[in-house]
């Protein structure tokens, strides 16, 4: 789109996640700057694709390829995908007893400012009075969600991958979060300057009150099955529910 | 600082020295004592409200002690140990805080072995006169030539009403050196007693199972320990509190790391009167397959109105949590090592900040050794 550069291309990829196959040949490209959203009803892999982006070793992929910038990334460690430039918002990470959450900042801040974007990005996210405690440990549900982003921010990958930003989040908190995903996506930039790039999954679509996705796709059993505008997508299923995708498929 | 630790003591131990809290320059500490081998290498102390001296000395000066204090919390005859300190020449330190004194620097001692085979036998006494309190440093080590070694202490410690002593031990010995500390605590109406044992080098076998009776109503006792476990060495640690004035609390708690070695983590809570709280608690991780963690928790209660409790857990480090870091771009080797030190975290110990900083500094020493 628009002549501009891939920057994640996922070819024909089968996953499997304790002998059991979860992904059914995904292809998916991803272009610099842009701003995916992933659709489909729960337990269908979205999670499962981000883990295998990542590169958790659970996840095992069977098949396919995933290059990231052109660098064949499918057998690389997490670490180094990290390095690479892309980062992941979990939707349900552990927590660490004894590693506080300003260390790990401190550690994953990637901008060179000695440390005052850990303060400000905090601050903004309404978790300076988190940085010394534990990581995410007694963390409600939206104050983990928070900290996800915050450490993305920290971090500024060229790829986001943010799975379910909203739930558990509490209505207001879910404009502070809209916001800082936006900054994370460089949505401030016009369209030519943007860098950052992001795949978004969620459920309750509210998400895309806060910004605007250049495409959606439908995760169905394991395959994409349907990609369009993101925001006629999530209409489409507020309508009608996953039950008509299923349908659609049949008839296919 | 005393002539003779100024010759004694090589350049290179005094780092040594350094990691387990001991100061040889003496700065911001209230009292030192050392003993290097048995010869009491120095004591002084920078405060009028702390009496310092060796044992000996003291035996002298107070007759009494031998009455009512000296081997009368240890029973000589509890074990080899014992009786063998019981039959030597009485070395190590007394110490006695006056009443109403309250210490804000920590007292510092030092227990080196500069011999080889050297088999050090101590008994120190430290008695805590009414609302006073005080921190003590007490860094275990060995010079660095020393391969092999026998550390028995044998340590009375009395508690009086109000009093609050808070008592902190830093072993560094090598590989082939024994530890058996024997140490016996009473605790009055009011006072407080807190223990924190950390350990994280080599040493053969560090066996310590200190009794403490907490006598007086709503007297407290807490032993914290934080161990890591090298290859080839045995930690069997832990702490018995008798919990026999009403409303007296107890807590022991310790984190253990196995990278090979054998850890026995024990503790035993005994509730005989009501309104008492105790818990105990024993984290356990496990490094290598070649390495054994074992919790051994028990819990006595013998009165109906008590609050007695222990969680204990031991296992392998969560791989969740190690590619969790990973996912941050940072290294598996890395990740794993902010999350042993974040399991061996001083927070715990409730430490004041100056003594939290000393302990941070020996944990530190852990970074890239596993």
């Amino acid at each position: 789109m628009f002549g501009r550069c891939t920057i994640l291309e996922i070819k024909n990829l089968f996953v499997e996640v304790e002998r059991k196959a979860i992904l059914k040949g995904i292809n998916l490209a991803v272009a610099d700057g842009e701003t995916v959203i992933l659709f489909g009803p729960n337990g269908v892999g979205k999670s499962s694709l981000f883990m295998a982006i990542m590169g958790f070793p659970k996840y095992k992929i069977k098949k396919g390829q995933i290059i990231f910038q052109g660098t064949d990334i499918t057998r690389l460690p997490a670490s180094e995908r990290a390095r690479l430039g892309i980062g992941m918002s979990f939707q349900r990470p552990p927590s660490i007893k004894g590693v506080k959450l300003r260390a790990l900042g401190e550690i994953i801040n990637s901008h060179k400012d000695n440390g005052d974007r850990i303060e400000y990005y905090s601050r903004i996210l309404k978790l300076d009075q988190h940085l010394n405690r534990d990581i995410n440990l007694g963390f409600s549900g939206g104050e983990v969600k928070r900290s996800e982003i915050l450490q993305l921010l920290l971090q500024n990958p060229i790829l986001s991958l943010i799975d379910e930003p909203e739930s558990g989040v509490d209505v207001e908190n879910i404009s502070v979060l809209g916001k800082a995903i936006k900054r994370l996506l460089h949505k401030q930039d016009r369209l030519k300057k943007r860098q950052n790039s992001g795949i978004i999954i969620t459920h309750t679509g509210l998400i895309l009150n806060y910004l605007n996705a250049d495409r959606g796709y439908m995760l169905i059993n394991g395959c994409l099955t349907c990609s369009g505008n993101a925001r006629e997508i999530f209409e489409l299923i507020q309508k009608r529910g996953y039950k008509e995708c299923q349908n659609c498929l049949k008839q296919k | 600082m005393s002539e003779l630790l100024k010759t004694e003591i090589k350049q290179k131990d005094r780092k040594k020295l350094l990691s387990v809290g001991f100061d040889v320059e003496e700065k911001q500490r209230s009292a030192s004592y050392s003993i290097l081998n048995h010869q009491e290498a120095g004591f002084r102390s920078h405060s009028p409200g702390i009496e310092l001296m060796p044992i000996g000395q003291a035996l002298n000066k107070y007759p009494e002690l031998k009455k009512s204090y000296f081997w009368k919390l240890v029973d000589p005859d509890q074990d080899e140990y014992t009786r063998s300190v019981y039959e030597t020449e009485p070395v190590g330190y007394f110490i006695r805080v006056k009443q109403g004194h309250q210490a804000v620097l920590p007292l510092q001692s030092c227990f080196f072995i500069k011999t080889e085979r050297f088999k050090q036998q101590v008994h120190n006494l430290i008695i805590m006169e009414p609302e006073s309190s005080l921190n003590i440093i007490n860094g275990c080590a060995s010079a660095e030539y020393v391969t092999a070694g026998t550390h028995i202490g044998v340590t009375e410690i009395y508690l009086k009403k109000n009093a609050s002593l808070s008592y902190t031990m830093i072993h560094d010995w090598s590989e082939e050196v024994e530890v058996r500390p024997r140490t016996a605590i009473t605790v009055e109406n009011n006072a407080t007693f807190i223990s924190n044992y950390i350990s994280i080098k080599k040493s053969k076998i560090t066996q310590t199972f200190p009794t403490c009776y907490l006598k007086g109503n709503n007297a407290s006792g807490i032993f914290n320990s934080l161990i890591f476990a090298p290859e080839n060495s045995v930690y069997d640690i832990g702490a018995k509190v008798i919990l026999r004035g009403k409303g007296s609390r107890a807590e022991v708690i310790s984190r253990t790391i196995s990278d090979g070695g054998k850890v026995i983590a024990r503790g035993e809570l005994v509730g005989q009167k009501k309104n008492i709280r105790a818990h105990l608690e024993c984290s356990g991780m496990l490094l290598k397959e070649s390495g054994s963690i074992q919790a051994i928790p028990v819990l006595e209660a013998c009165h109906p109105d008590v609050d007695m409790s222990h969680e204990a857990s031991v296992g392998k480090i969560a791989e969740e949590e190690i590619y969790y870091l990973m996912s941050r771009g940072i290294s598996e080797e890395k990740a794993i090592s902010l999350i042993v030190r974040g399991f061996l975290d001083t927070k715990i110990l409730g430490l004041p900040a100056y003594l939290e900083n000393e302990v941070e500094k020996t944990i530190n020493l852990l970074d890239g050794s596993f």
